[in-house]
C-alpha cells in the first residue's frame, strides 16, 4: 500500500497563498551545489534542480511546514518563513 | 488590534502555550494566545502518546472529558532485520488505573486543550502569525503580527513557537539548529476497522498498544513507531536530519520501507492511509536547551529542544515548562517587575524539575549519535542481532557452545572488533547516565 508522494500530499488540506513562503536567495548558488540534497530530504518534494533551465524550482504549494530545507541546505540558501496565518497545511489528525 | 495591551502573549497554541495560558488565565492575568494555524493543532503532529502526569497537575480528571484514543497498556520494542524481528514488550493492566498514557491525535487534542484556556479567560487570535518581537532596548513589550495594524504590547512575551521558533532564533537564544540537533519525522495514518486492530495487536475495547522500531532506517540513527489509536494506526519513522542530508533517500521511502517489512505489513495490511505529515523533532537535548528567560519573555517547550528522545516524550516536557512558565508570570505580574530579575524564577523551575534532571542523564545520547556510530547502532547491529538469535534457536545439530561463538562473532563484527564493542557499550552506557 506504498503510495506516491502526490498521493500522499492528496490526504492534506492546503490553503496556498499567491506568494511563496519559500525563496532560493541565489540560484547561482544550486548551481555550484554538488550534492543537491534538498532534493531528497524535503518530505514532500518541493524542490528540484532542472538541468537545463540550471535552476532549482519550489513547488511551496506543496510544502509541510516541517523547517528541514531551513536548516538542512548545506548554503543556507533557503529564505524560509510561514505561510501567512491561515494559510499552508491544515492536518485532520495530526 | 492597535494600542491593545496584555498581561502576557503567548505565542503559539501547542501544549507548551496552551498550558501557560490556561495557568496565567486561570490566575487572573489579561492573556492573548495567538496561533498561526486556522486553528490550535492545525499544524502539529506527533507519534503520538499523551502522558496523564502532567497534564494532570493542570487540568485535574481530564482523560474523562479530553478526546483521547486508547489507553497504553502494552509498550513493544521492536529490533528489526530485514525480514525479521526481535521482540521485547511489556503489559500490565495497572497502566488502567490511574491511566499512565494515551495514544492520541493532535488536532482534536490541542483544540481541546486550547478550548481549556480560551474558557478561562485567554483571549485567542488565531490565523495570525506573529513576524517578529517588539523590543525597547533589550527588553521585549510585544509581538509585531501579520494583520493590519497588528502590533500587541504585553509585559511579558512567552515564546511557544514550536521547534523552528523564528522568534528565538530572532532573540539570539539559538543561530540555528544543526542538522544534528534535530530529526525529521514523516507518518501516515491509517485507518483499519476497531475490531481489526484490536484483534491484531491483541486488544479489547479502549486498551492501546505502542511499538518502538529500532533498525531498517538505511542506516540512519532514527527510530520507527507504530501506535494503535481507536480506529486508525499512527505509522512513522524519525531519522536525523544530518544523517538524511547524506543518504540521499527521500524520508517517505524510509516510511515504505518500514511499511514493507513483514512484520509491519501485516498489521498495517488493508487500511487505508488517510493523512501523510512530517514534522522536525528537537533532538539536541540538554546541551541545545537555549537561555530559557530574559527581560520580558520566557521560552518554553519545543522552542527550547524540551524532548527526551530516549523515553519519546515531549508534549509532557511542553506543558509543565508552560504551566512554570505561567506561574512564574503571575508572580512578576503581582510583583510588578518584568525583567530577567524575577522571571529567572522560571529557570530556576525547570532546574528542579524532572525536565532538566530527565534531560540531563541522557545528555550524551545526542553525542553519541552526531559522533558517525548511526551505522552500527541502526544497521548493523539490529541485522546482528536479529541473525545472532536466529542461529541460537536454529536447531540444525551445531553444538550450542559453537552456536554462542557464532552469535557472539556477529555481534562483534557489527561493531568492528572486540574493542569497539566495548568502546561502543562504555559510550552508550555513558550518554544515558549522565
Amino acid at each position: 500500500m506504498s503510495q506516491s508522494i502526490e498521493e500522499r500530499l492528496f490526504t492534506i488540506r492546503y490553503k496556498a497563498d499567491d506568494k511563496s513562503h519559500l525563496v532560493i536567495q541565489d540560484q547561482l548558488v544550486c548551481a555550484t551545489c554538488t550534492d543537491k540534497p534538498c532534493n531528497f530530504f524535503c518530505p514532500s518534494d518541493v524542490y528540484l534542480w532542472h538541468d537545463q533551465e540550471r535552476m532549482t524550482s519550489v513547488a511551496y504549494e506543496s510544502c509541510i511546514e516541517c523547517g528541514t530545507c531551513r536548516l538542512a541546505c548545506p548554503y543556507y540558501n533557503i529564505e524560509w518563513v510561514y505561510p501567512k496565518g491561515g494559510y499552508g497545511i491544515t492536518y485532520k489528525y495530526g | 488590534m492597535a494600542d491593545e495591551r496584555f498581561d502576557a502573549i503567548v505565542v503559539g497554541a501547542g501544549p507548551a502555550g496552551t498550558a501557560a495560558a490556561y495557568t496565567m488565565a486561570k490566575g487572573g492575568l489579561k492573556v492573548a494566545l495567538i496561533e498561526r494555524g486556522e486553528f490550535p493543532g492545525a499544524k502539529n503532529i506527533f507519534g503520538g502518546v499523551l502522558y496523564r502526569k502532567q497534564l494532570e497537575d493542570l487540568l485535574p480528571e481530564f482523560w474523562k472529558e479530553a478526546p483521547l484514543e486508547r489507553t497504553i497498556v502494552e509498550q513493544r520494542l521492536w529490533v528489526l532485520g530485514e525480514d525479521s524481528v526481535v521482540t521485547l514488550g511489556y503489559r500490565d493492566n495497572r497502566f488502567q488505573d490511574p491511566p499512565n498514557c494515551w495514544t492520541g491525535l493532535r488536532v482534536k487534542f490541542d483544540q481541546w486543550f486550547a478550548s481549556k484556556a480560551e474558557q478561562a479567560g485567554a483571549l485567542p487570535i488565531y490565523e495570525t502569525v506573529v513576524t517578529e518581537l517588539l523590543r525597547v532596548d533589550e527588553r521585549v513589550v510585544g509581538v509585531r503580527t501579520d494583520r493590519e495594524d497588528g502590533d500587541l504590547h504585553a509585559n511579558i512575551v512567552i515564546i511557544a513557537d514550536g521547534v523552528n521558533s523564528l522568534l528565538g532564533k530572532s532573540l539570539l537564544l539559538h543561530r540555528e539548529w544543526q542538522p544534528d540537533q534535530v530529526s525529521l519525522a514523516v507518518k501516515e495514518v491509517i485507518a483499519l476497522p476497531k475490531q481489526t486492530i484490536q484483534d491484531r495487536f491483541n486488544l479489547e475495547d479502549n486498551e492501546g498498544c505502542t511499538i518502538e522500531l529500532i533498525g531498517q532506517t538505511a542506516g540512519m540513527a532514527g527510530l520507527g513507531f507504530l501506535y494503535t489509536n481507536k480506529d486508525t494506526l499512527s505509522l512513522g519513522v524519525g531519522v536525523m536530519v544530518n544523517d538524511l542530508r547524506e543518504k540521499r533517500i527521500k524520508p517517505y521511502q524510509v516510511l515504505d520501507s518500514v511499511k514493507r517489512h513483514p512484520m509491519i505489513a501485516r498489521l498495517i495490511q488493508g487500511g487505508e492511509v488517510k493523512e501523510y505529515s512530517g514534522h522536525l523533532i528537537p533532538e539536541g537535548g540538554f546541551d541545545s536547551m537555549p537561555p530559557l528567560a530574559g527581560d520580558g519573555w520566557m521560552v518554553c517547550g519545543d522552542a527550547a529542544q524540551m524532548v527526551n528522545a530516549v523515553h519519546r516524550e515531549g508534549t509532557n516536557l511542553a506543558v509543565t515548562s508552560g504551566r512554570l512558565a505561567g506561574e512564574t508570570a503571575i508572580a512578576a505580574h503581582r510583583r510588578g517587575d518584568f525583567t530577567y530579575h524575577t522571571l529567572d524564577a522560571y529557570n530556576t523551575a525547570v532546574k528542579a524539575s524532572f525536565i532538566h534532571r530527565d534531560l540531563k542523564k541522557y545528555r550524551g545520547v545526542h553525542g553519541l549519535l552526531g559522533s558517525g556510530d548511526s551505522e552500527q547502532l541502526f544497521d548493523k547491529f539490529p541485522n546482528a542481532l536479529n541473525e545472532a538469535i536466529y542461529q541460537m534457536l536454529l536447531v540444525d545439530g551445531v553444538s550450542k557452545k559453537q552456536k554462542q561463538k557464532v552469535a557472539m562473532r556477529l555481534l562483534r563484527e557489527a561493531a568492528g572488533g572486540n574493542m569497539d564493542l566495548l568502546r561502543l557499550g562504555i559510550k552508550g552506557w555513558r550518554a544515558m547516565n549522565g
